[in-house]
């Protein structure tokens, strides 16, 4: 039995962690390596560490964190934010990322991640993919941390995926980011439905209900933020991870 | 503390493998020179990348010849992870170059083998199967790993398979010949089953 992998997603800005709501009204969670160390404790399967300044500011990833993080983690850690360029891709592999996860980099700079994954394997390049709906319920690809439309229609983003070789893909939606109140299952289904590799679905899960779901629609994986970060309705900060047996009931279902 | 080299050929995760050696109170040597991969008693030989350019990586660095004869050393433990592992067998789907031979083992590609159905790569925690005792791993039962691979290990030879694992099909996920060992999954990421893996290679 493949187990399904619960993916903490933490987003780094410069030196704290924060937790957004639709991408904006970011709070500051706490420090990013006493987080990692508890998920470490707690067997966590995966991690995802995103940037959401680098590219934002124009800066190369922030290697000396990544590197005190990376050492912290006995598991998989995909590395996003800032990467635009293969020499990015070789320091973070050297470090210990496992896997590194490219967003704007698919629109402004398509061949460096053709090249890294020629070079690196498919399976650690993973494509992250934002998406906004209107208020019309029309949905648009968006990069740059949210700010910038894209022309491309899902199929085409599909096309891009397979042409550049990517290795997994991540679903995220601005929308539900932050708001705990599930994942937008339909573009999930879409994805994961025309994609041989794994989708991780991201963006508003609140309960175990939602990975659940997700499942159900095909993701190979779940990543959350609030989910492992906020306690209670007043969301105070109390980091937890569903347990073994959790997990292996929801593989089960799948 | 014993010290471990871990061969630096340009393909591999090393960052990962160097601090498990480390969390374990051993001594991680990252290397590309062969003295100092010659002399050492522990070798491992990671792998994130393509089959025929890391094969032709250890040939630019004059390692391929030295590691087919250090893999007959009774005295030199070699431990090849991912694509380490299948750079130790004979040939692989993904390339056209000979593997390492160490093995007597074939590389194949998911895609063509199983269902399509399933995601390739293969990537997340799966279980192995024991297929013969050894000392590696022998106190736990129902270990569970992490993957991340899009060609699989087929063997040639029954003695040589110490573990198995399903996805689509029953494959080869532990190979040992004498002092040789190679894993398809991380045990550099896998927790504590990981650590307990790397406890029982370097300790024999």
């Amino acid at each position: 039995m493949n187990l399904v992998r619960v993916i903490p997603v933490l987003l780094l800005a410069d030196e704290g962690l924060v937790k957004t709501t639709k991408f904006k009204d970011r709070r500051y969670i706490g420090d990013p390596i006493n987080a990692v160390k508890i998920f470490n404790e707690k067997e966590a399967d995966e991690l995802c560490l995103l940037d959401i300044n680098a590219t934002k500011q124009g800066k190369q990833p922030n290697y000396k964190k990544i590197e005190e993080i990376v050492s912290e983690a006995f598991m998989p850690i995909t590395y996003g934010g800032g990467v635009s360029s293969l020499e990015h891709f070789e320091s973070l592999f050297n470090l210990g990322v496992e896997k590194v996860s490219v967003n704007s980099c698919l629109f402004d700079n398509p061949s460096v991640v053709y090249d890294a994954a020629n070079l690196y394997g498919s399976q650690s390049i993973v494509a992250s993919i934002d998406l906004k709906k209107d208020i019309f319920g029309k949905y648009r690809v968006v990069s740059h941390c949210g700010q910038k439309k894209q022309k491309k229609t899902f199929e085409e983003m599909i096309e891009l995926l397979k042409d550049l070789d990517c290795g997994e893909c991540i679903i995220n939606s601005v929308n539900n980011d932050g708001c705990m109140k599930g994942y937008d299952l339909k573009a999930l289904k879409y994805f994961c439905k025309n994609l041989r590799i794994p989708v991780v679905s991201m963006g508003g899960a609140g309960s175990l209900n939602h990975f659940k779901e997700s499942i159900q629609a095909g993701s190979s994986a779940v990543g959350a933020g609030s989910f492992f970060i906020y306690q209670g309705k007043r969301k105070a900060i109390l980091i937890s991870y569903p347990s073994e047996k959790e997990i292996y009931e929801l593989s089960a279902k799948a | 503390m014993k010290k471990v080299v871990i061969i630096d050929y340009g393909m591999g995760n090393l960052g990962s493998i160097s601090n498990m050696v480390k969390f374990l109170g051993h001594e991680p040597i990252i290397s590309s020179e062969k003295d100092t991969i010659k002399n050492s008693e522990y070798l491992i030989l990671p792998g994130v990348g393509k089959f025929d350019a890391a094969i032709n990586n250890l040939k630019d660095r004059d390692i391929f010849n030295l590691l087919q004869d250090l893999s007959k050393d009774q005295n030199i433990h070699i431990l090849g992870i991912c694509l380490g592992m299948q750079l130790m067998c004979l040939n692989s789907e993904e390339g056209n170059l000979e593997g390492l031979g160490i093995f007597d083992a074939e590389v194949k590609s998911f895609r063509k083998n199983i269902s399509k159905s399933l995601k390739v790569p293969h990537m997340g925690w799966n279980f192995i199967y024991k297929t013969q005792n050894s000392q590696l791993l022998n106190s736990i039962d129902n270990a569970r790993f992490y993957f991340v691979h899009s060609f699989f290990v087929e063997s040639n030879k029954d003695n040589e398979v110490l573990f198995k694992t399903e996805y689509g099909i029953d494959f080869v996920s532990g190979l040992k010949n004498n002092n040789n060992v190679g894993v398809q999954f991380h045990p550099e990421k896998s927790h504590k089953y990981g650590k307990e893996f790397f406890k029982d290679f370097l300790e024999n």
